[in-house]
């Protein structure tokens, strides 16, 4: 038995009457008034996710942009301070041991928001290559981080419109807040992070502005809307980038681990790719299943934009164009899906 | 909205937090308050076929929301012999209406004697304060 971690936010959800679920060793909201609900808020107008289970791990010294170049996927190269990006750290065999952002904060200091289930996995990951002149420290126990998002999220924070991926301190409501123009829903939104003991404070100061509470289950549910692979079940250690799709944030030109199988992988051409599909039958999709001709399920879920099944999941390379008619098995029932394009829902620019 | 939690007199219960309402040789069959709240939000109902045969204690049916499934157990043999399309159309009907609208299937009993062995309100009141 292992003593669940609590979030700063942690009394917050409680007296929200949120229902609380185990999450990667963290006690966590997965709803507050209901699933479908808190999506829509989302989509429509503005919602707050606690994220304060993330990880946060810091990477300084004068080699730190070397090191993090020869660890990381994407390119270091392209960021200015102030800017953040989309990467992946790699094993030796290409496979994907977490996604992350990275943020440069000084030109030899650098911020990656890892995810919770990796945390340890990714500190010691790092810690046992880093090289002299680059130090690595988990920093997660000192903030808490609330992703505030939705079409009016800037609005009802009172904050100005930035580009994507870049981030600044900025004043909330007498709060000195890192926010980060970053997000998981594929809407318009900021990651605001803060020293844990202000994170209720803020949170407080977030709903106040008319933003509604939103759990993990509509995090999963938006994220899986827009396509957003999520580390644990659509990539892994086990598979690659060029496989599921993140080529585009995998520097083939740069040196780091495992570049040299992902340079094979893309020349050969992957066995499996990740699809995105919407179920044509009745149902619902889940991990797991099985999908007819060779290959399964990573991530599925009902669609509340869509008000029909949707998911993600690895198939064979020749059965990837959008169109394609897939034959799940759902619990032993064989439903039809096809793929689709990514992402499954786009929201209509007004 | 959802329904606020009630559990009708009148119904016949199984440990399994589904329901019937016996009348006349035949039965309504659903799930409690306590189960759809457990579940969330319905968005799929996978029903039998009307004709089907439900066993006692059997599977007879699946309900869904985003985040799990639950299997439909009968509290009572029989034949289906009616489907609430409405719920088909819009399982959230469940949570709205968990002992009205949003009853799942009709039988006709194959056994009122069966009806014995399941609890009664005060009995299932029991189970729940139990978990």
């Amino acid at each position: 038995m292992q003593t669940l971690r609590r979030t700063p936010i942690h009394e917050r959800h409680v007296a929200l009457g949120a229902r609380l679920v185990p999450f990667a060793g963290w006690e966590m909201p997965v709803q507050y008034e209901g699933v479908i609900q808190e999506h829509r808020a989302v989509r429509s107008d503005a919602g707050v996710f606690d994220v304060s289970h993330m990880g946060e791990l810091e990477v300084e010294g004068p080699k730190a942009h070397e090191f993090l170049q020869t660890m990381l996927s994407n390119d270091l190269d392209r960021l200015e301070p102030g800017q953040a990006q989309y990467t992946l750290l790699t094993n030796e065999r290409g496979g994907i041991v977490d996604d992350l952002i990275a943020y440069r904060l000084e030109a030899g200091r650098y911020l990656l928001i890892v995810n919770a289930s990796n945390r340890d996995a990714d500190f010691r990951w790092l810690k046992e290559r880093e090289v002299p002149g680059s130090d690595v420290r988990d920093v997660s126990d000192g903030y808490a981080l609330l992703a505030v998002q939705g079409p009016r999220s800037l609005e009802r924070l009172g904050l100005a419109e930035a580009p994507a991926f870049t981030f600044a301190m900025e004043e909330l409501d007498g709060h000195e807040v890192m926010v980060n123009r970053t997000g998981y829903t594929g809407e318009k939104g900021v990651e605001l992070m803060v020293p844990a003991e202000e994170g209720p404070l803020l949170w407080d100061a977030v709903l106040a502005r008319g933003v509604k509470p939103a759990g993990l289950g509509a995090r999963d549910t938006l994220r899986l809307e827009v396509c957003y692979p999520l580390h644990g079940n659509d990539i892994s250690p086990e598979t690659d980038a060029i496989s599921a799709g993140l080529g585009w944030v995998s520097a083939l030109e740069k040196d780091f681990t495992g570049v040299e199988e992902l340079r094979r992988i893309k020349e050969q051409g992957p066995a499996r790719r990740l699809v995105a599909f919407v179920m044509e039958d009745p149902g619902v999709p889940r991990q797991g299943m099985a999908i007819d001709g060779g290959g399964d399920v990573t991530s599925g879920t009902h669609s509340p934009m869509l008000e029909r099944g949707i998911g993600m999941g690895y198939v064979p390379s020749d059965r990837v164009d959008a169109g394609t008619e897939l034959t799940i098995d759902l619990r032993g029932r064989p439903r039809k899906a096809r793929v689709v394009k990514k992402p499954i829902y786009r929201h209509e620019e007004d | 909205m959802p329904a606020s939690e009630s559990y009708p007199d009148d119904l016949h219960y199984h440990r399994e937090h589904d329901w019937a309402r016996i009348e006349d040789g035949e039965a309504l069959l659903g799930i409690t308050w306590y189960a759809q709240d457990a579940l969330g939000e319905l968005v799929h109902f996978e029903a039998p076929e009307a004709g089907a045969a439900v066993t006692k204690d059997g599977i007879y049916g699946e309900v869904e929301s985003v985040k799990a499934v639950s299997d439909l157990v009968a509290p009572i043999s029989g034949e289906v012999i009616e489907v609430n399309q409405a719920v088909v159309a819009a399982p959230e009907t469940v949570n709205e209406d968990p002992y009205g609208d949003g009853w799942l299937v009709r039988i006709r009993v194959a056994d009122p004697a069966e009806a014995d062995g399941l609890m009664d309100v005060e009995a299932y009141k029991a189970l729940l304060a139990e978990q």
